[in-house]
């Protein structure tokens, strides 16, 4: 074949890849249009495991069951407490909240919710207070094993007013007094039989689980319509809802675990977009948005994901703040985002978000300072040099530390290799022994066992008070069967008394300084290093309008009967 | 044959009640357990609750007797539930084999009927231009990671060219035999080209094997055409390596393609025993497991029963010699 020819054949066969592309890509457009007037297909990466509203926590089953079930309070998108499924939110102001004693004389509070005017379950009957009062009983039982339990017991009594009014009686005065968040309502008419039957296996045998389509289950916007798990989940619009009707007739959620394959499912047009999390990650939504970013709106909401390292404070090393705030000063945070994320992320200066209003930026900041990083560890009386790693002048203790995070974590591997070098570079040695998820979170961390650094993220909420993660009765024990959540064992008095003070102070202007205070400590003591605060990506399709990202947990699909199509 | 398949049937029990100890005990010293998943879900788990909670699971007792009494209720058709689906463990486990089955099964017997003809030709012409080719493409075969082969499918026949679905297993709300034969089209292929290329190798090796023994010469010498010897001679002396290779293939059928199925968000048994290991899945896990140790002891026993059949010095009585 002469070069001639060669030439001529190439540019066919050119032209027809182009063709054959446009045509493909005219008939993916035709058809995602045709199916996009009823249906809209969202792609995320993760099943939810049940639909169980009360068992188990996942943001993907959260995403589903927004869609067809509503909470009590929730949080807004400016990340204020609302009232979703109540006439309003209470408060001590608006008299629906009232300070008494409990019957063993101790502070409580009686906060009363009305059930919104014609809320229905989907087979028509109507949500009341026996529904209200069944799943306290439910989730407060001995053989509970719905999530936040502690919630449920602190409701120690509910006064059933009339069938829409009830008032819960809470043992203690929290700033969270009015918030029923977790209390998510059941039907009654058709859950308590199964409950009262056999309490431990109502789990596997819940409705939610044996017949999740049964519309009685459901009293949302849309209803579950078809299931199949580990594959999709189809809702249909509720007849029976009782609010603003949603404009698509049915939401098609799939899950499509791996993220390359998920973004290719959309550019296919098999699905029309993809939800923030779990969905892709921001490395991918960045490539995409550079060679898709006109045919999508892609969205990188700043969100709750705090990432950081936990450090452990039983490790003679790393007890000493010195050294804790050294590393601090040996990374480089904002190049790494810039570099990494291209600014998408915010570097986090403790463990609060940038976007909550209790954010203060007014506390110990740590610029990339290496010689302020030498200084410390010098010190810290890490000045003998060998073979570029310090060892302590005195006791010979050489300065090398376990760093751990969940292997094949492409992100969290990348930010460790940048990490490491500039510790390196200060002369501090990490030696890197990662593990699968499985192993990191099922007895690494909550064990206690890692002796250095653990890099990863904790799924926060609005003005969320880290009792859990930072307060000293939360080192996970053999004692205490290795609950709670402060796996670097840190200790420290102000810390424990300010997260003390933040849980019972009402008043936000007065809780506003103590959050301030909070953060400084945690800042100087550094229980933790921060990194920086993840941002979800959205990837919407141009059309598709009212989809508004929250950055909280309780997301985009509290308001989906506001989604629509643009210009509908 | 009688005596033969029932001392293969108690060596097989064997196997499989050693196989369950070891994987209940292998999945038993894996660090955490259910409630220290519920603790990391669950930050208000009280210790009390957790401790509450191991004992109602059986979670406090020695790993030999929780591992006894799964046996004990498993002999009594008890398998228990899924952790992580809420359903009893066959309810999951049945319909994800048959997807498998129907995925790898397909693939399986379009590779051994790509890799017959082509590794005899490629056998035949030793050395040709066309020989030199298709070792070239088993090598890629071989070499290409099944991800990226799955990933550039989709790229071509459903973003580009929009012929096939990208992935899964029906278009909801279709579901017919065309819909979901359209959907296994690229996992099918995934699958084939990854392991066509091993398989030809072996029957291009096995066929040249025997056409250097002294009964083809014998055989050529005497008239007989080069195709009707390859046919009738050759190629069924050669399919007894090959029958080993895929009666262990058959075997891992029911393991699953975990990439495949997770690129296609196809539901199968690959996925099913990494999350249920994963996610700590017990129940699943084990029966999945020993499921899968059965189908290996019966792709084992296929293979010795087609031994017999096609080499007829091969029998199952004991004779000396």
């Amino acid at each position: 074949m002469s070069i001639r020819h060669q030439g001529a054949r190439m540019t066919m066969l050119h032209s027809t890849r182009l063709i054959g592309a446009a045509l493909g890509a005219l008939m993916a457009t035709g058809l995602a249009a045709a199916q996009a007037q009823e249906t809209l297909t969202i792609g995320m990466s993760q099943f939810a495991p049940t639909l169980h509203p009360n068992i188990e926590s996942a943001s993907a089953k959260t995403f589903v069951i927004d869609m067809a079930h509503r909470r009590f309070t929730s949080f807004d998108v400016d990340w204020q407490p609302v009232c979703l499924f109540c006439t309003e939110l209470p408060s001590l102001e608006n008299g629906l909240a009232v300070l008494e004693t409990t019957p063993e004389g101790e502070d409580g509070i009686a906060v009363t919710f009305t059930i919104p005017e014609g809320a229905t379950w989907g087979d028509g009957t109507p949500v009341t207070t026996d529904d209200v009062m069944f799943t306290w009983e439910a989730g407060r039982a001995e053989q509970s094993q719905f999530g936040n339990l502690q919630m449920y017991r602190e409701i120690y009594d509910i006064t059933v007013v009339d069938d829409r009014t009830f008032t819960v009686h809470r043992d203690r005065v929290t700033y969270r007094y009015n918030m029923i968040t977790d209390l998510r309502v059941l039907p009654a008419h058709l859950e308590r039989p199964i409950w009262e039957d056999e309490p431990f296996e109502y789990p596997n045998r819940t409705l939610y689980v044996t017949d999740p389509t049964n519309p009685g289950l459901w009293f949302g916007p849309y209803r579950v319509t078809e299931v199949e798990s580990g594959a999709y989940v189809v809702l249909e619009q509720n007849e029976t809802w009782f609010g603003e009707a949603p404009h698509f007739d049915r939401i098609v959620v799939r899950t499509i675990e791996n993220t390359a394959a998920l973004e290719a499912n959309l550019l296919s047009g098999s699905i029309d977009m993809i939800q923030g999390s779990p969905g892709i990650t921001i490395d991918q939504g960045l490539a995409l948005a550079e060679r898709h970013g006109d045919d999508y709106n892609i969205i990188f909401q700043d969100g709750l994901i705090y990432e950081h390292i936990d450090v452990n404070h039983d490790n003679p090393l790393l007890a000493d703040v010195r050294v804790r705030q050294a590393l601090m000063y040996a990374i480089d945070r904002d190049t790494m985002v810039d570099q990494l994320f291209q600014g998408r992320q915010r570097v986090a200066t403790a463990n609060v978000s940038p976007l909550d209003w209790i954010y203060t930026d007014d506390v110990p900041q740590y610029p990339y300072d290496p010689a302020r990083a030498v200084a410390l560890l010098e010190e810290a009386g890490f000045t003998d040099i060998r073979n570029g790693v310090r060892h302590h002048a005195e006791t010979g203790e050489r300065l090398s530390l376990e760093f751990v995070t969940t292997a094949g974590n492409r992100t969290r591997e990348l930010v460790q290799q940048v990490l490491q070098a500039g510790w390196t570079d200060v002369g501090v040695e990490t030696v890197v022994s990662n593990e699968p998820a499985r192993m990191f979170f099922g007895g690494t961390l909550s064990r206690r066992e890692f002796t250095g650094l653990a890099m990863f993220a904790w799924i926060t909420s609005p003005e969320n008070v880290p009792r859990t993660t930072v307060h000293s009765e939360g080192i996970p024990t053999a004692e205490n069967g290795w609950a709670g959540q402060n796996y670097p064992g840190f200790r420290n008095d102000r810390a424990d008394e300010l997260i003390d003070l933040l849980e019972t102070t009402l008043d936000p202007a007065e809780r506003e300084p103590l959050w301030h205070d909070f953060q400084r400590v945690y800042a100087e003591q550094l229980p933790a290093l921060p990194l920086y605060y993840r941002a979800d990506t959205y990837v919407l399709p141009p059309w598709l309008g009212g989809v508004v990202p929250t950055g909280h947990q309780y997301g985009i699909a509290q308001s989906v009967e506001y989604w629509h199509r643009a210009g509908s | 044959m009688g005596r033969f398949l029932m001392i293969r049937l108690v060596q097989g029990l064997a196997v499989l009640a050693a196989m369950s100890f070891l994987i209940y005990g292998l999945i038993g010293l894996m660090p955490g357990d259910p409630i220290d998943e519920m603790i990391a879900a669950n930050p208000h788990l009280t210790s009390a609750d957790a401790q509450a909670l191991r004992a109602r699971y059986g979670l406090d007792l020695p790993i030999t007797e929780r591992y006894w009494n799964w046996v004990t209720a498993a002999l009594t058709g008890d398998l228990g539930y899924s952790r992580v689906h809420s359903v009893p463990v066959l309810e999951v486990l049945w319909p994800r084999l048959v997807n498998t089955l129907i995925l790898v099964g397909s693939s399986l017997a379009f590779a051994v009927l790509l890799a017959i003809p082509i590794g005899v030709y490629a056998a035949t012409h030793p050395y040709s231009r066309t020989d030199t080719a298709v070792n070239l493409l088993c090598f890629a075969g071989i070499s290409i990671p099944p991800f990226w082969l799955a990933l550039m499918l989709i790229i071509l026949f459903a973003v580009l060219l929009g012929w096939l679905p990208a992935g899964g297993m029906l278009t909801v709300g279709d579901g017919s035999l065309a819909d979901r034969l359209r959907h296994m089209v690229l996992p099918v292929a995934t699958l084939t080209l990854v392991t066509v290329g091993d398989y030809t190798r072996h029957v291009r090796a096995a066929v040249q094997e025997q056409l250097r023994q002294d009964y083809v010469r014998t055989a050529r010498a005497k008239g007989l055409k080069k195709s009707t010897m390859v046919r009738r001679h050759a190629l069924p002396n050669a399919l007894i390596p090959v029958i080993t290779v895929v009666a262990l293939g058959f075997g891992t059928i029911f393991s699953g393609a975990l990439i495949t199925e997770t690129m296609f968000a196809y539901l199968g048994t690959g996925k099913l025993i990494y999350d249920s290991i994963i996610g700590n899945d017990f129940n699943m896990a084990m029966v999945a497991l020993l499921f899968v140790t059965l189908m290996v002891l019966v792709g084992n026993l296929l293979a010795d029963v087609l031994y017999v059949a096609l080499d007829p010095r091969i029998t199952f009585s004991k004779r000396s010699v």
